[in-house]
């Protein structure tokens, strides 16, 4: 049964410089509080996946806690850039970092092949298309047919960390609404955290919900408003005033630090910062 | 919600969205994104085809949105849809088999086979621009029936030569799709803020068939990167009517 330790304790226990680690949460769920936690124990040289950087990885690649990103599509959605994601790329600001890019198929489909503890997912994807060139994908004849698919490498992350509404107090926890990746980033990965909005003596079944059993989780953290300025539906909502207000924060390098410093680093963590 | 008494001319974003919705009169499903195309989406559910299945990469299948959405995560897009499923499942149960009629996408730079990228400006390795990336758009392109593209009409925008080819459209010209693999149709139009572009039906090359009221075919041309070819008979956009702006300034007043 997975352990339900503070946050702070599940991070330092689970993340340690140089991991790869995974922050699953497809618009909803984005695990905030948890990034926001390895900022503040100023973990460095990670290799930090998701297939959506938004404003979480904007965070954490602009205080320079990334060596590499693997991810599919870097905006800050409906809004525009992701300014500190940018400047990492065009300007190697704070540091240089290094980059493997792939279309949500693939992504998902290397997530997916983790989960089942295969080499490889095969899917129909990348053709035609200057990815080939640029990221790991392979071509691969079907032995049935003989037709040309892609094949894409497992993602086995050394760390998955999610988002979800609750957990019991065995640590068997639910998640519901938008699901994402989240269940197969947490089964690729060799160790996961979930933290989650709020603990409770016993999960009541919700339509499309998602269980992980205790027993496939490492650790469990209460985090409320953990996911802000994402959301967890039914408890918390989007805040897309923020997400638009990060425009202009995140523009500027120093207004980037300031906020961080007063926000984030000074321990107020992601729910303070999205109001 | 107030219903907005605005009775001036349309801008060019609001024909473009208008133009858009009209594409969707006769489709079952959609697959959207987030900004114009989700609002033509969703004007076209009130205004045309209120049984139209918007479909968002987030794992909304039958969204019914009252506002236009910011994310293509909202809530409001999980609470009202049909079926809500996870991103796998997205692409390789709905996307990869191709179960949706119409996919609405964007770009940075177009080509003239209608390919696009969203992956860079300049080079790959030391970018001028670094943009968002693939997203879903390369298996959206390849799989979905045919492809609806929104973008804005200028020479930035439609090229001679990508930078990055993130998504194909129609490849070298006739033939590439097949060649591909591919089982979707490809791109069908590009609607502008000028006119339309739709693909011709040998060659597979962009051709101006149609121009928004008062622009001129020589100011589609001017703005586009490439000798544009045009249709021997360029038709005028119907201007929008009083029930499609109605319902367009309605929507965004929400």
């Amino acid at each position: 049964m997975a352990e339900i330790v503070s946050l702070k304790d599940a991070v330092a226990t689970l993340v340690s410089d140089g991991d790869s680690v995974a922050l699953e949460g497809f618009t909803h769920l984005i695990p905030f509080a948890a990034g926001h936690e390895i900022l503040r124990q100023r973990r460095r040289d990670l290799e930090l996946i998701r297939m959506t950087p938004d404003l979480l990885f904007d965070q954490m690649i602009g205080m320079g806690a990334a060596r590499r990103l693997v991810f599919s599509y870097g905006g800050n959605p409906g809004v525009g850039s992701l300014h500190r994601f940018r400047d990492a790329i065009e300007n190697g600001w704070p540091r240089p970092i290094e980059l493997e890019e792939h279309s949500h198929a693939g992504m998902a489909n290397r997530y997916v092949a983790g989960a089942s503890s295969l080499p490889f997912a095969v899917m129909r994807g990348y053709a035609g298309t200057d990815l080939m060139e640029r990221t790991d994908v392979a071509s691969i004849a079907c032995p049935f047919t003989g037709e040309q698919l892609a094949a894409v490498p497992a993602l086995r992350p050394d760390v998955a960390i999610v988002h979800a509404q609750e957990a019991d107090r065995d640590g068997n926890v639910q998640l519901w609404g938008i699901p994402g990746v989240q269940k197969e980033a947490v089964l690729a990965a060799s160790r996961s955290l979930v933290t989650v909005e709020r603990i409770v003596e016993k999960l009541q079944p919700r339509p499309g919900g998602v269980l992980l059993p205790g027993w496939t989780v490492s650790l469990v953290a209460e985090a409320p408003n953990g996911s802000a300025p994402s959301y967890s539906l039914g408890i918390t909502e989007r805040d897309n005033d923020f997400y638009r207000a990060w425009d202009a924060i995140s523009r500027d390098r120093d207004a980037f630090l300031d906020w961080m410093q007063e926000n984030v680093l000074g321990g107020v963590g992601a729910a303070a910062s999205a109001r | 919600m107030s219903v907005t008494a605005d009775s001036s001319p349309a801008t060019s974003g609001e024909l473009q969205t208008i133009v858009a919705a009209r594409r969707l009169t006769d489709v079952a499903t959609v697959f959207i994104g987030v900004g114009r195309p989700s609002t033509a989406a969703i004007l076209a559910r009130m205004v045309h085809n209120p049984d139209l299945v918007l479909v968002y990469e987030s794992g909304t299948i039958g969204a019914k949105p009252f506002h236009i959405p910011l994310s293509i995560g909202d809530g409001e897009l999980a609470q009202t849809a049909d079926a809500v499923v996870s991103v796998p499942e997205m692409f390789n149960y709905w996307i990869g088999p191709g179960r949706i009629d119409v996919a609405f996408l964007g770009a940075a730079q177009v080509d003239r086979y209608a390919n696009l990228n969203s992956t860079v400006i300049g080079d790959y390795e030391k970018p001028r621009t670094r943009l968002p990336g693939a997203g879903g758009a390369p298996e959206i392109a390849a799989s979905c029936g045919e492809v609806v593209i929104i973008a804005p009409h200028t020479t930035r925008t439609f090229v001679e030569r990508l930078d990055f080819l993130t998504t194909v459209g129609h490849g070298e010209g006739a033939g590439s799709r097949e060649r591909l693999g591919f089982r979707g149709r490809g791109p069908s139009a590009v609607i502008t803020d000028l006119g339309i572009l739709e693909p011709d039906p040998q060659s597979m090359e962009l051709t101006l068939t149609q121009v928004h009221d008062g622009v001129s075919v020589k100011r589609v041309r001017d703005a586009t990167g490439w000798q544009l070819a045009i249709a021997s008979e360029v038709a005028v956009t119907e201007p929008p009517t009083e029930a499609e702006l109605s319902a367009l300034r309605e929507l965004t007043s929400r």
